[in-house]
């Protein structure tokens, strides 16, 4: 990684911006706020944080950040999204609003609210092997989950009962809970080598 | 000092409660009355709606006792959107807040907007698993509801006045203590703690880290773009709208502008795009026009 400091972005549009941003501070990472296309040119990576996927969907329209954000997805720039974020980066929705849109980019079919209400929103640990040999602690706030998969993504972690809630293909990576929130770190740590990994010299 | 985690899923827990709360961060709540409101609602982008049997202009224009809502209504509320639905319970009655839970709201309002029924004791919010919004007026106030198990604090304003000057005068008496306490020593906060008549270890907390340890929301009084912005320049971490909405004369456009407002608060340019011809604001009243017996921030002890 010598040489490269990667600038981490944080959509921040709606949502849970502040924590996602404690934890990058926590790992040392350098990251900006993005709203709008000019701020997202300058990053190297990009967090889609939790929220409503709704009105996150709604803003990304309103203020134009639709098409840039799909084109940097397209062109292979890392995404990190949770809970809405991951809903954001699906490209199937088996339960959208009648308008609701997603950015697309993970071969997935993902439920939203798949537990219920918030009386049922729950904090456990999960294996995630590939991202941490630590369990790794996840709150699941009225989450989604992964109903189904298309054969280019890899399930990194599910719960005991193998719904899976954790999930990759190429440089986009989500998750239907918050590590955020748990203040967790692994999870972090892993996209942020990710992003070090593009930014690396092809020689190395 | 990190906490064990659980091996075994738990509902409930304080991070779960506050957690949904750092989820609307950003995000406009807006009261409504009936489904179909709801729906133009969460089409207009709201990050949830408060399920209530009448909003706090007629509340207020109408009189009698307020109380929590028809099950049916807020049931059907919940059916209609795919957004969180909160609802309103009164100071105190533990019961309507058990009722709420069974209909599995995803947050309750113990809400001063609604008639109180118990002038001493709030509810023990520590014994439901739902999580509870609470209206504060200064930080004395925002913190003796987080120990009784509040998960997210909204600055009162003077619901249904369409009158901003009330929310702005208690973000900025929250804010303001929130800063003062930041700047004492550490022997000063034990008289802090009894003039805010706060326990100490909440105060203590708030002037190491210089924030409430829950999300905190501005209400009472917001029906406008510019005033959604207002808010949130003054450190809301979001805005709920009660009658400014729907006592308007065009309420999917004025929803849908409060919501850009709140999201791109610091840029005038973009807080006066949302204003333009929006037609006519909620007509409402001067806070200063009310009797005191009237206004409904002074519930809460």
């Amino acid at each position: 990684m010598a040489g490269s400091s990667p600038l981490i972005g944080v959509l921040a549009l709606q949502g849970d911006v502040r924590e996602h941003e404690r934890v990058l501070d926590t790992l040392g990472v350098s990251h900006t706020q993005v709203r709008t296309p000019a701020e997202l040119e300058t990053v190297d990576g990009l967090i889609i944080p939790g929220g409503e996927s709704t009105v996150i969907d709604k803003l990304t329209r309103i203020f134009a950040m639709r098409d840039p954000l799909r084109a940097r997805i397209s062109l292979g720039m890392p995404v990190f999204g949770t809970c809405a974020g991951l809903i954001m980066l699906s490209d199937r929705l088996s339960d959208a609003t009648h308008d609701q849109q997603t950015l697309g980019g993970l071969d997935v079919t993902v439920r939203r609210n798949a537990f219920g209400s918030q009386v049922e929103s729950f904090e456990t640990t999960l294996r995630a092997p590939e991202v941490s040999t630590d369990p790794v602690e996840a709150a699941f706030i009225r989450a989604p989950i992964v109903e189904q998969v298309g054969a280019d993504v890899r399930v990194l972690a599910t719960l005991d009962d193998h719904r899976i809630v954790a999930v990759q293909q190429g440089n986009i990576v989500g998750i239907s809970f918050h590590p955020e929130i748990s203040g967790d770190l692994a999870f972090h740590r892993y996209f942020v080598g990710l992003v070090a990994d593009t930014l690396a010299p092809a020689h190395a | 000092m990190k906490k064990m985690a659980k091996s075994k899923p738990e509902i409930g827990t304080d991070r779960v409660k506050r957690g949904l709360a750092e989820m609307l961060k950003g995000g406009v709540i807006m009261d409504v009355v009936t489904a179909e409101q709801a729906k133009i609602a969460e089409d207009a982008g709201a990050v949830a709606v408060m399920a209530l049997e009448r909003v706090p202009a007629d509340i207020r224009a109408q009189g009698g006792v307020a109380r929590m809502s028809d099950p049916d209504l807020i049931q059907g509320i919940i059916d209609t959107v795919s957004i969180p639905v909160m609802a309103k319970a009164r100071i105190g009655h533990f019961v309507e807040a058990q009722i709420l839970e069974t209909l599995k709201v995803d947050y309750i309002d113990e809400s001063e907007v609604l008639s109180p029924a118990d002038y001493v004791n709030h509810i023990d919010k520590w014994q439901f698993t739902v999580p509870f919004v609470c209206g504060a007026t200064n930080l004395g106030e925002a913190l003796r509801r987080i120990n009784e198990g509040a998960a997210m604090i909204r600055s009162k304003g003077e619901a249904g006045t369409g009158d901003v000057s009330e929310a702005t005068k208690h973000i900025r008496k929250i804010k303001g203590e929130i800063r003062a306490l930041s700047s004492m020593s550490e022997d000063e906060l034990y008289v802090a703690a009894k003039e805010l008549q706060a326990p100490f270890a909440l105060v203590q907390e708030v002037a190491r880290t210089g924030a409430l340890p829950v999300v905190l929301f501005t209400a009472g009084g917001v029906a406008t773009p510019a005033g959604a912005a207002m808010m949130m320049q003054l450190g809301a971490d979001g805005v709920f709208v009660g009658s400014g909405i729907f006592k308007s004369g065009n309420p999917a456009e004025r929803a849908a502008a409060i919501v850009k407002a709140t999201t791109f608060y610091n840029d005038a340019n973009a807080v006066a795009d949302a204003s333009r011809g929006l037609g006519e604001a909620m007509v409402g009243i001067n806070v200063s026009d009310l009797p005191a017996p009237h206004r409904l921030s002074e519930r809460g002890w």
